[in-house]
């Protein structure tokens, strides 16, 4: 059992999430996180300013379960399943040269998320604020926008052959490569 | 109750595998967009891989869902700007937050407060997007 507390490999992970997709499948249900967010603007009250979101988000409470049992989840792999409480990650040396040389993220291979903008010291800079806050909001309307996120576009559309879908993940990697090479030497 | 409890549990897998995999460190996220790493590539193609062979089973064996009704493929409403501009919106966040939709709930759990700025952020932009859906191509 010693594996469970080291990080999983691709190959352990990569079939498991294709389980998760099953298991929402065989319950009538379709793997998309990003509808939580939808589902939550409703029950917030937003379908009073926008008919995008007037339904009965009640019907829509399982989403809202996942991402709490994604909480939990989170917390129990962090806590209980590292050896040690070692969270780094082991990213490639390269990638580790890079963060460090050009963009001083002295955390890069030794923590789980960059200190630089996570950790919360960091959050008396109101640029780290700004780029939080920005990159979810590019998350959230792009996700509505596509129709989907990594889990209803990358996993379920794509693997129900969808041409949309792999449009949309063609668009995701767009985003991401112009983001990280483009604007990245921009903003840090 | 039961189902919720059932949801629930399937979070609960869902969180550990996304934080035991790394998938939900920003950077995994960071690395997989410079090429320099197959961990992200190899986590995406072998969930595809089975998930594009399993979803074939279910429709030529016509299985069904828990209590006899179809399952959920729907067919995704054709366009094209709408999914690469929506997209690229995306990508675009996917690389500065580090983390998609699912993760950012796991890292609440693994005890970074800093990440509800990035749901918040998630939150006003799916709302600023059903405000203008309208007005957007699609």
């Amino acid at each position: 059992m010693h594996w469970i507390y080291e990080p999983w490999p691709w190959y352990v992970a990569g079939p498991l999430i294709a389980l998760v997709m099953f298991l929402l499948l065989f319950l009538g249900k379709q793997f998309g996180i990003s509808a939580n967010l939808r589902t939550k603007c409703a029950a917030f009250g937003a379908g009073k300013t926008s008919d995008f979101f007037d339904f009965d988000w009640k019907e829509e409470r399982w989403n809202l379960m996942i991402v709490l049992g994604a909480i939990i989840g989170g917390f129990l792999g962090s806590t209980f399943m590292t050896n040690n409480g070692d969270n780094s990650v082991s990213i490639s040396k390269n990638t580790v040269e890079e963060l460090k040389s050009e963009y001083h993220f002295l955390s890069a291979g030794e923590s789980y998320l960059p200190e630089e903008l996570f950790a919360i010291e960091s959050l008396n800079d109101f640029t780290t604020i700004a780029i939080l806050l920005v990159g979810g909001f590019l998350v959230g309307f792009g996700a509505r926008y596509a129709g989907g996120c990594t889990s209803g576009h990358a996993i379920s559309g794509l693997s129900n052959l969808q041409l949309p879908s792999l449009i949309a993940v063609i668009g995701f990697f767009i985003g991401g490569l112009i983001m990280i090479h483009v604007f990245f030497p921009l903003i840090f | 109750m039961k189902k919720y409890t059932a949801y629930l549990a399937i979070g609960v897998f869902f969180g550990l595998v996304m934080y035991k995999s790394e998938a939900a460190s920003w950077f995994r996220i960071y690395e997989m967009f410079r090429f320099d790493s197959f961990h992200m590539y190899g986590i995406i193609g072998s969930a595809l891989i089975l998930g594009v062979v399993g979803i074939q089973l279910i429709k030529r064996k016509n299985i069904k869902a828990l209590g006899g009704r179809d399952m959920q493929l729907n067919q995704k409403q054709p366009s094209f700007p709408r999914y690469l501009v929506g997209g690229i919106f995306f990508g675009l966040g996917w690389a500065l937050a580090g983390a998609c939709p699912g993760p950012m709930y796991v890292l609440i759990g693994a005890g970074f407060p800093s990440i509800l700025i990035v749901i918040s952020g998630a939150l006003i932009g799916t709302y600023v997007y059903g405000l203008l859906r309208a007005r957007l191509p699609h």
